[in-house]
């Protein structure tokens, strides 16, 4: 045998079985979504399934939703974080234990969150007793229906903060360990209050990783779908949850495909507006 | 016999050469230390030797066979690296052991061996346990009875002092000079500390940017450096130059035909009213001697003299070379005659 | 200075009281008889703890099996995605090669992209080749969701692996393969198996595609979900808890890594 005979090969044949694999399983089935969104056996090309999404009754509602609902969750979840970031930065003891508590979450399915908080925000669950004790309703209320639209909203609201605020907060602490101490320090030393150290000196070496989070988390936030049904069932449609009923329901792929694909292009859109609006200029990393 | 013949070697990273067909020869049991600066590619020369880099060209021989096609395992050598590299999940024992048990030697023998060389190293009483619960100057003495334990042909040592705090590193020096002399074995030792260099070598290799400048025992790398660069990098302070022949005169020195440059180490100069007339612009005071730096022309001079000379900062005094300590330099920086007396 | 630390701690005190409130409601409504689950208004502590809901839940025709059936699935993903991840992570770590960044490029968005959403046209192609339906179907799906964490993971353990360890043992007379499993795979094991955890609690989780990719081979989730609608609330809260105490066990055993798991330093 010679010695350190090429060893990009050995390189390479590592890494192939992971690229073969994700190849059959993401590139493949992202290609077949979009031939599947856009052609009819037999019919060759054809916008009719697009069409036909655009025409569903449940179309706007649930991409109405679904914006809203990111757009309302995502910036909560970012400052929380940031906030929770801080805070394990400053307290004197216990980080390892606050940091496993905000991040429980993490471990716990989308399913298994909503049904967590249907246990506290159902019609028998805690948040009404709350209210009863403060004698603000007598009788238990069904929250989570179409009938109180704006109390459903927040319900899921508060369950998707709780849920995925700790994919932004690990991202967050992991980006703000790698800023060394000094810098903080010296602008203290020269007379930095906590807040404009946080808002001067840490936010923007923060950058990087506030990008990469938002990107992560907005992505995610458009696949929101099991904690809507377990706390709201049909009553509040969302993009994914409309895939998945052309797909189950009216088993109809080739619709179900348009909406895949739908969600895909509003992810890429919304990671280009992150890349944009965040720009990270090169030199500014040291 | 173990000799270490390096032939031609050439290795480039990324397009940079790094060894530019560079040759070394070191003698059955000799002590062969590789010295220059970070970024020489002393370290890479090692490498190679041991296996771990493939050259570009060139040829590695041990003991007159080559190896350059052998991998590491089977060159029979032993390394010793700049972080120990001591496997922390291996008892001290199990680490000491580790060579000879990949070699398949037998229970017993390999028993007698890990002892010897713990004992060697006064690691002994550690046997049992774990890297982690040893400090930085132990975990050194387990490499260096990790390779001596296999009974190599060849050691090759990488900085193995340099993670040591000064005092530590004074003392291992002194411990390992004995001890590779009795075990005699072909070593080659990788450092750019030069005090350590000229203490343990019986040569010094000075490399610089991928060549060596200079291959010979320590006092003539110091008395006579072949090059400017080898003088200006050994020496505390270095060897000095001066290049304005204007000056020569005043210093006493008389250059021979086609020397352009005139090298004196600042303990071969010395204070006298008659030499060429200097300031002190500092005077420094290091003990045994006091350094001082001069203006000289339109450089600096540095001269060593024997603390308690009266000489104040600001002070003008004069200067002269021992003639017999002159060293000349010509155009091409390269060291000027027979280069000393011959052995 | 003092003080305000003082300050700093009660709020992280309070946020955190607050953050395990949920878990606490499903814990106690899965762990409390289906009467004091109705009753109105709700007391805070458990009146009486009992098995019978969690009982109840567990012999239902069909969750057994859907226990089974996630278990499998999860198994089989944190088989694939370390014997796949592993070696790449290894490759990552360990060598220079062309296309390296791409390579890692493509992890990192792999790891930000809605991949279940993928198995949509996935129904198709797997009915054809027969693994529709079939555990290793849906863990093949669950194995491309967790596979970039688990390179990513195993590549920043391998770093965290002198190289050195591995050129003493070749100039000690160590081949490589037998350096690779007497050095660098007993220092890397520990964090290997948290990715294997990772990667089953990934599975463990996952609702879309294993609802999509299955009918009678439901997992649990998919089991859940697709019973979501007919199903009392005492059920569906039993099933919620059942579903969140292996996770929360297991991302106990697997804290320490979350970093290498979601930070952006990727190295």
């Amino acid at each position: 045998m010679k010695v350190g005979r090429s060893p990009e090969w050995v390189a390479y044949g590592l890494i192939a079985p992971s690229v073969v694999f994700l190849a059959l399983l993401f590139l493949w089935p992202l290609t077949e979504t979009a031939l599947m969104a856009f052609r009819e056996p037999g019919r060759g090309w054809t916008a009719v399934h697009l069409r036909k999404m655009i025409g569903d009754l449940n179309f706007t509602v649930s991409l109405k939703n679904t914006l809203l609902l990111v757009a309302a969750v995502v910036p909560v979840q970012l400052a929380l974080a940031l906030g929770m970031a801080s805070l394990l930065d400053r307290i004197p003891r216990g980080r390892s234990v606050f940091l496993y508590i905000w991040t429980v979450s993490l471990g716990i399915s989308d399913l298994a969150a909503g049904l967590a908080w249907l246990s506290i925000l159902g019609d028998r669950g805690y948040f009404n007793t709350i209210l009863h004790m403060a004698g603000i309703v007598d009788q238990p209320v069904n929250w989570l229906s179409y009938r109180h639209p704006l109390a459903l909203f927040l319900c899921i609201f508060i369950a998707e903060v709780w849920r995925a605020t700790a994919i932004v907060l690990v991202i967050v602490v992991a980006g703000w360990q790698l800023i060394p101490r000094e810098y903080g320090e010296a602008a203290e030393v020269l007379g930095a209050s906590p807040w404009q150290k946080f808002r001067r000196v840490t936010l923007p070496l923060l950058k990087p990783t506030v990008q990469s989070a938002l990107i992560l988390r907005t992505v995610l936030a458009f696949e929101v779908f099991a904690v809507v049904y377990a706390l709201a069932g049909r009553d509040f449609p969302v993009l994914v949850g409309e895939a998945y009923n052309w797909q189950g329901a009216y088993q109809n792929t080739h619709v179900a495909s348009a909406y895949a694909l739908f969600i895909l292009t509003i992810s890429i859109a919304a990671t280009f507006v992150y890349l944009k609006a965040l720009r990270v200029r090169r030199e500014t990393l040291s | 016999m173990s000799d270490i013949c390096v032939e031609a070697i050439q290795k480039a990273f990324k397009g940079q050469p790094v060894l530019r067909s560079l040759s070394l020869e070191v003698k059955d049991r000799e002590l062969c230390v590789l010295l220059g600066p970070s970024g020489c590619g002393k370290t890479t020369l090692l490498r190679i030797i041991a296996g771990l880099e493939a050259a570009d060209g060139g040829s590695v021989s041990i003991g007159g066979s080559r190896v350059d096609r052998l991998p590491p395992q089977r060159r029979n050598l032993a390394m010793v690296f700049q972080n120990y590299a001591v496997f922390p999940h291996m008892t001290i024992r199990e680490n000491i052991a580790f060579g000879l048990r990949m070699k398949k030697a037998a229970g017993d023998l390999t028993e007698k061996r890990v002892q010897s060389a713990a004992e060697m190293m006064q690691i002994g009483n550690l046997l049992d346990r774990y890297p982690g619960q040893l400090s930085g100057g132990q975990r050194q003495r387990v490499a260096v009875a990790r390779s001596l334990a296999v009974e190599p042909d060849v050691l090759l040592m990488d900085e193995p002092l340099s993670n040591l705090d000064a005092l530590l590193r004074l003392e291992m020096r002194s411990e390992l000079k004995a001890l590779l002399k009795e075990r005699g074995v072909t070593t080659i030792y990788v450092t750019h500390d030069q005090t350590e260099a000229l203490s343990l070598a019986d040569r010094i290799a000075v490399m610089h940017s991928g060549g060596i400048e200079q291959y010979d025992r320590p006092e003539r790398i110091y008395r006579y450096p072949a090059t400017v660069m080898v003088g200006g990098f050994i020496g505390t302070p270095p060897m000095n130059f001066v290049s304005d022949p204007a000056l020569f005169a005043g210093l006493g020195a008389s250059p021979p035909d086609g020397a352009v440059k005139l090298g004196i180490r600042p303990e071969d100069l010395q204070i006298d009213a008659t030499g060429l007339r200097t300031r002190a612009l500092v005077v420094e005071m290091l003990g045994a001697s006091l350094q001082i730096t001069a203006r000289l022309g339109d450089g600096l001079i540095r001269v060593s003299v024997p603390a308690g000379s009266p000489v104040l900062s600001g002070q003008e005094f004069g200067l002269r070379a021992d003639g017999d300590k002159c060293r000349w330099y010509d155009a091409g920086d390269r060291l000027m005659g027979e280069g000393g007396p011959k052995e | 200075m003092k003080r305000s630390a003082e300050r700093q701690f009660w709020m992280a005190s309070a946020l955190a009281l607050l953050w395990l409130m949920p878990v606490y409601a499903i814990a106690v409504s899965a762990l409390s008889p289906e009467a004091d689950l109705l009753a109105w208004p709700k007391s805070w502590l458990p009146a009486a703890l009992s098995w019978e809901t969690l009982r109840f839940f567990v012999q239902v025709a069909g969750v057994w099996d859907a226990v089974i059936n996630s278990a499998i699935v999860a198994a089989l993903t944190m088989v694939f995605s370390i014997a796949l991840g592993a070696p790449a992570g290894y490759s990552l770590a360990r060598f220079h090669f062309k296309g390296q960044n791409l390579f890692r490029m493509l992890i990192v968005m792999t790891r930000a992209f809605p991949l279940a959403i993928l198995s949509l046209p996935l129904v198709t192609r797997f009915i054809s080749v027969g693994l529709y339906d079939t555990h290793l179907g849906v863990a093949l799906v669950h194995t491309a969701l967790a596979l970039p964490f688990s390179i990513l993971v195993s590549s920043s353990l391998f770093m965290g692996i002198p190289r050195e360890l591995e050129e003493a043992s070749w100039t000690l007379g160590c081949g490589k393969i037998r350096s690779f499993a007497r050095i660098v795979l007993p220092l890397a094991l520990p964090g290997l198996a948290a990715t294997m955890i990772f990667a089953f609690v990934v599975s463990w989780n996952e609702v879309f595609a294993a609802s999509v990719l299955t009918l009678n081979q439901r997992t649990l989730t998919a089991f859940l979900f697709a019973s979501l609608e007919e199903s009392p609330l005492h059920f569906r809260l039993a099933g919620g808890f059942f579903l969140t105490v292996p996770s929360l066990v297991f991302i106990f055993a697997v804290r320490k890594y979350l970093f290498s798991m979601w930070g952006i330093s990727d190295k």
